[in-house]
């Protein structure tokens, strides 16, 4: 085993990223499957992680079977390194192969992913792996998994619309903001797992290979490079993505996805991009915001 | 009414394990009329009405339906995707209990507008249009569109089942007791109803029921059934005034006259 460039040590006793050969066998050959018919969900044969379910076991039986020693892994949860299921996440991989990690995005070879697609436009070669879940689209007007999967084997997917249809009945505009479905190149629909709609487009031609999986459910589906994604909408009432009407309070970014963060007990608040490696490029660029209160400028400066 | 009927059955048997629920029934139904199905509880009304729209497996027989683009296809031979995409444009199923038929937590409008979405219409503003058209041809308000069927009264529910089968215009429509539940007076308003839209439509239905009143009022033709065998079949009138069959004769003297 050669491990990368890593200050990492592995952990004696266990086979290279946890899992035994013959299982990461099954899972590639799902992963090919899904890859060859994008967005159809192929079932796996789910391994107990040491996680539980709901904390990304899909995704990391994924990364686990595509990493290599020569990878860089980066993992993000909702748009930031530093929470406790991306650093928890990234330490397991650290200690099972030993492969480099990363924050940077360009610097990644896989991207593990839950809620969000970086900012940082993807290139060929790299992989997002998605934490899913709940892969089926039609679960909530149809409970019943064979009939589920008739439905997509049949290309019924009419009904899926009553979904934002009702939306419009209700709030007069499509209120449906996150895992909104998706059309795959113009065959299945899909769940793109739930990041924000802002995030959608990204995923329409991405250069990079999108693989998704879900523990629980046992399922992976896949986008393969260069693949139309579509988000479902009216004629009279298009897709439309999130705008926020300040830019992030820290970067400046005006494009980005941004989470509302309570700064004080006064009802102080400012907007910050959720990709935290992306505001932390642009103001190693030089860019500022404008929005953050002194204070805590001040701890974050000081911090770094 | 025009040479072809447009659905044929012929020998349709369906049986549970010994018991034969259906046995060796045919059957013609005609553009534009109104077939009425008779018979006691447990004769294989709803068994037979389930079998041709392909909803239950048959285990002999077969169902000639000849679609609008003039093809003959044998409904219970058909590949599921055909079957299927049949049953959503060009037939409609009435359920006895709306719920079966509704989403209960999907507005009046959406209830109506599905069936025209999985046809590929994707303009809420027409969908809507559509939706609000439909209620006051089913006597609805048309403030009650935003409102989910569960705050419908049942014969709301059953209107609004009606609307939402009929709004494709279908060719052919099957009805499992459509007045079963509802009150005399309520019954009577839709039973109105539907005399108005099937001739309006133009669409065939098979209605099942068990009231022969309701058969009297809706059906140009009536079929009765006993045991999951046909006992006789003729002109709505001819057959309820003039029975040939002892078991006819007995089924239209027990109704009680007020």
């Amino acid at each position: 085993m050669t491990a990368g460039p890593s200050n990492a040590t592995v952990d004696e006793g266990y086979n290279f990223a946890f899992l035994d050969e013959q299982t990461k066998r099954m899972l590639r050959r799902a992963i090919l499957k899904a890859v060859a018919i994008p967005g159809h969900q192929i079932p796996f044969g789910s391994r107990e992680m040491p996680l539980s379910y709901g904390w990304g076991t899909g995704g990391i039986q994924i990364t686990a079977a595509v990493i290599g020693p020569a990878d860089t892994l980066k993992v993000i949860d909702q748009g930031a390194d530093d929470t406790t299921n991306a650093v928890s996440i990234r330490s397991f991989f650290r200690r099972m192969t030993g492969v480099a990690t990363t924050e940077r995005t360009p610097d990644a070879t896989i991207v593990q992913t839950r809620h969000r697609i970086p900012e940082t436009k993807l290139v060929e070669g790299q992989i997002l792996v998605y934490q899913v879940p709940i892969p089926e689209p039609l679960r909530w007007l149809e409970p019943r998994e064979s009939e589920t999967r008739k439905m997509h084997a049949l290309a019924e997917y009419g009904a899926m619309h009553v979904k934002l249809f009702e939306d419009i009945v209700r709030f007069g505009r499509i209120e449906t903001a996150y895992d909104y479905p998706v059309m795959v190149n113009g065959r299945y629909l899909m769940r793109p797992s739930p990041i924000p709609k802002f995030d959608n487009p990204k995923m329409d031609q991405m250069p990079a290979l999108q693989l998704f999986g879900a523990g629980r459910e046992k399922r992976i589906y896949a986008v393969p490079p260069y693949t139309a994604v579509k988000s479902l909408d009216f004629e009279d009432y298009p897709f439309q993505i999130e705008k926020w009407d300040q830019p992030c309070a820290l970067c400046g970014a005006d494009d980005t996805f941004l989470d509302e963060i309570i700064t004080d007990d006064k009802g102080g608040r400012m907007f910050v991009c959720s990709d935290t490696d992306h505001c932390e490029q642009r103001r190693a660029a030089g860019h500022r915001g404008t929005g953050a209160p002194q204070s805590y400028v001040a701890a974050v400066e000081g911090g770094e | 009414m025009s040479e072809t009927p447009i659905l044929e059955v012929r020998g349709l048997t369906k049986r549970f394990g010994a018991r034969a629920a259906v046995r060796d029934v045919s059957l013609e139904l005609w553009p534009g009329e109104v077939l009425g199905i008779v018979g006691e509880s447990g004769s294989g009304k709803t068994t037979l009405l389930n079998c041709l729209g392909g909803r239950m497996p048959a285990d002999a027989g077969e169902v000639l339906y000849h679609t609008g683009d003039g093809r003959e296809v044998d409904m219970l031979a058909l590949s599921e995707a055909d079957r299927r995409r049949l049953l959503r444009t060009e037939w409609g199923f009435v359920h006895q209990n709306p719920r079966d038929g509704l989403r209960p937590d999907v507005s009046a409008g959406g209830n109506v507008g599905e069936r025209l979405m999985a046809l590929g219409q994707r303009h809420y503003g027409n969908l809507r249009d559509t939706a609000l058209d439909w209620l006051k041809q089913v006597e609805i308000d048309a403030d009650r569109v935003d409102d989910k069927p569960r705050a419908f009264s049942g014969g709301m529910q059953q209107r609004l089942q009606i609307a939402r089968n009929l709004v494709t215009h279908p060719r052919v429509v099957l009805m499992d007791e459509p007045t079963g539940g509802l009150d005399v007076s309520v019954q009577a308003r839709l039973l109105d109803l539907l005399r108005r839209l099937v001739r309006d439509v133009g669409v065939s239905v098979i209605i099942v029921t068990h009231d022969l009143g309701v058969a009297r009022l809706l059906a140009d033709r009536l079929i009765v059934m006993r045991e999951g065998g046909l006992v006789e079949s003729g002109l709505t009138d001819r057959l309820l005034d003039d029975p040939r069959e002892p078991y006819t004769q007995l089924l239209v003297s027990s109704v009680l006259t007020v």
